[in-house]
């Protein structure tokens, strides 16, 4: 596509001119080819999960055919916490600069009993940090920011309106059915990601299920906009006055909206719960009668855990919510999709050139199940505690909120939700376990901690100056048999970069000759305090599923 | 049997006085309802288990209290034992 066919979208606009912005459907040449026409990878699902895919894919080299259902961005604000690991992915993406500029940024959460504080955190007690640990900003913007990167790649086809009605999985590929408004057309794929949300039809296609457990709860998710000057954190309330015996969140998005989220019980009757008449007087209760407010989106909803067995199945990959769904308590469903998307992004570039075998990308399957546990465990613990299933539960829950405004043991117990970090992936393959003595956080499997640095003069950080490969950070000299590694950056600290702060060699816990291998997806992968040439190589051969 | 070991759920006597102990446990509870009585009880429970602190000594006393053999060493809550336990990483936050 050249780039003056593209229409010119409202990607920077308001709220209202991104929510009005309709994709243009396209007829292809795919339709018209007298036989279906084969691409390397074809994403289904233009959310937040597939366009981070598609344009880490794109940016690695590899064509992408994405297509997408709709021809719109996510109605309504959905999902709301991007974490600062997931910024950080957008940032070697190119697209965490308009996320943060129109996000709201927050690292300070409040817990309420009653109307009494009992326990507040900070989930990012450190400075030397570029992003912050969450912003909140609605999913339409999230994804126009995205698509209108998309659009500056010219190896991304973005096909609006192709609705994947079937998928046949053969030896080498899988042939897609599409259905658009000009009928339909078939596709042959070496692979197919499915990006295609919690209720996956893509997973409906190749008769499988996801499972787990559903919570027997309700709850009202009330977008208002309003002047109001309650702080940019956090607000869990537990049985507060204006919503006794239940549950209320309390979040701030760009444009003075405000996410309230009101728990509702199980008997709750979900369409009765969604009308205006009964939703203005629960704002209104909480922000008392004088404070003039409109409603500008709403839903009922339950939550329920679930992970499929494995997700990945021969030339298809399940990723994001397709894969496995949490409750929101905790933001760790599209936090979570977005690091599965960088997880495989690497993987299936490695494989395509034919730089690793099929083995690699098998590794996202137990590496982002592992992640998938961790995520519904946390996500679990926490509404177990805000939705007690069992009257001993409740009250247990209920006497340790009493002890917490007093007793600060029991506010490690309060549980309103364990935010989403990223998964330490403990126990890959691909890690190669330490074999000198470490401090700290940074071993094998964990996603690089961020440190202020600078390069050339100019300050910066530490995950801005990695590149998109394998990179081997030296502190102290870089030995010389390091430049004939293949696929692998060089970064020596003291040369490439400078440490000006120590806050890295801190971070790290590095001395002079510690070395790190990092992964694509900037996990650690190795660490050593002398390296050799051979163990080096031979890290690199595990972490990339290499004949040793 | 009188364990010392710090990891070891102490199931010997060690008490200078157990009459007094129970007096103390029974005249705590004097004057609430079953109610409040079982919300102290809960409160006694987080204030003690926080005290000893160590996990495996909390298991093996809620494995006894459960009425299970202390050599059976799953207590995997229903519809958790596929998932993988972990820690969350910012538990201390």
């Amino acid at each position: 596509m050249k780039p003056n066919d593209i229409p010119s979208y409202a990607f920077r606009g308001t709220g209202e001119q991104v929510q009005a912005i309709q994709f243009a459907y396209r007829r292809s040449p795919d339709q018209d080819a007298p036989q279906p026409v084969r691409h390397s990878v074809v994403i289904v699902g233009a959310g937040p999960v597939g366009l981070t895919l598609a344009i880490d894919l794109a940016q690695r080299g590899q064509s992408v055919l994405l297509v997408d259902n709709d021809d719109r961005l996510s109605i309504g604000s959905r999902a709301l916490c991007f974490a600062k690991r997931t910024l950080e992915i957008w940032d070697r993406l190119g697209v965490g600069d308009p996320m943060v500029d129109k996000g709201v940024s927050w690292n300070v959460g409040k817990v309420f009993l009653r109307d009494e504080q009992v326990y507040q955190f900070n989930l990012l007690p450190e400075d030397g940090h570029e992003r912050p640990a969450f912003i909140n900003l609605q999913q339409y913007y999230c994804e126009a920011y995205l698509v209108e990167r998309a659009l500056q790649l010219h190896n991304i086809d973005i096909r609006w309106k192709n609705s994947v009605t079937d998928a046949v999985p053969g030896e080498d590929g899988v042939r897609l059915t599409l259905n658009t408004p000009e009928g339909d057309y078939s596709v042959l794929a070496d692979w197919v990601v499915a990006c295609d949300g919690a209720r996956s039809p893509m997973r409906g296609h190749l008769g499988l299920e996801s499972k787990g457990r559903i919570f027997r709860d309700r709850f009202l998710i009330a977008d208002v906009k309003m002047t109001a000057d309650f702080p940019t954190e956090r607000w869990f309330w537990f049985d507060p006055p204006f919503h006794p015996n239940q549950s209320v969140l309390l979040h701030r998005e760009p444009d003075n909206v405000w996410r309230i989220d009101f728990q509702l019980g199980w008997d709750a009757d979900p369409e009765e719960e969604k009308k205006p008449e009964k939703i203005i007087p629960r704002v209104q209760a909480l922000l008392g009668k004088d404070t003039e407010f409109s409603l500008e989106w709403a839903s009922v909803y339950t939550f329920s855990c679930l992970r499929m067995e494995r997700f990945v199945h021969g030339r298809v990959v399940f990723a994001g919510d397709s894969a496995h769904g949490v409750s929101p308590f905790g933001a760790r469903g599209a936090n979570s999709g977005v690091q599965d998307a960088d997880n495989l992004g690497w993987k299936l570039d490695w494989v395509l050139r034919g730089r690793a075998g099929v083995e690699l990308l098998q590794t996202y399957g137990p590496e982002r199940e592992y992640a998938a546990d961790e995520n519904i465990l946390n996500s679990t613990l926490a509404t177990d505690f805000i939705t007690p299933k069992s009257e001993i539960s409740r009250l247990f829950r209920d006497q340790v909120l009493a002890l917490a405004r007093d007793h600060e043991f029991a506010r490690r117990i309060v549980n309103s939700g364990r935010l989403s970090v990223p998964a330490t992936l403990h126990g890959s393959p691909l890690n190669t376990p330490d074999t000198d003595l470490f401090a700290g956080r940074m071993l094998p499997g964990a996603p690089l901690t961020d440190a202020p640095v600078e390069v050339e003069g100019q300050k910066t950080w530490l995950l801005r100056s990695l590149d998109p490969e394998f990179t081997l950070l030296v502190f102290g000299e870089v030995p010389a048999w390091a430049a004939g590694l293949p696929n692998v950056q060089t970064l020596g600290v003291g040369s490439d970069l400078h440490d000006t702060q120590g806050l890295l060699a801190q971070r790290l816990d590095a001395t002079p000759g510690t070395a790190y291998l990092l992964r694509p997806d900037q996990h650690v992968c190795a660490r050593w305090r002398q390296p050799s040439e051979a163990a080096v190589r031979a890290a690199l051969a595990r972490a990339t599923c290499a004949p040793q | 049997m009188n364990h010392t070991e710090s990891n070891v759920l102490n199931t010997g006597t060690h008490m200078a006085s157990y009459d007094d102990y129970y007096e103390a446990l029974i005249s705590a509870h004097q004057g609430l309802d079953t109610a409040e009585s079982h919300a102290m009880n809960a409160r006694l429970v987080l204030l003690l288990s926080n005290h000893i602190g160590d996990l495996s000594v909390l298991q093996a006393a809620l494995r006894i209290a459960r009425g299970q053999p202390l050599a059976n060493e799953s207590t995997s809550l229903a519809g958790r034992d596929v998932i993988t336990p972990v820690v969350p990483s910012h538990a201390s936050a």
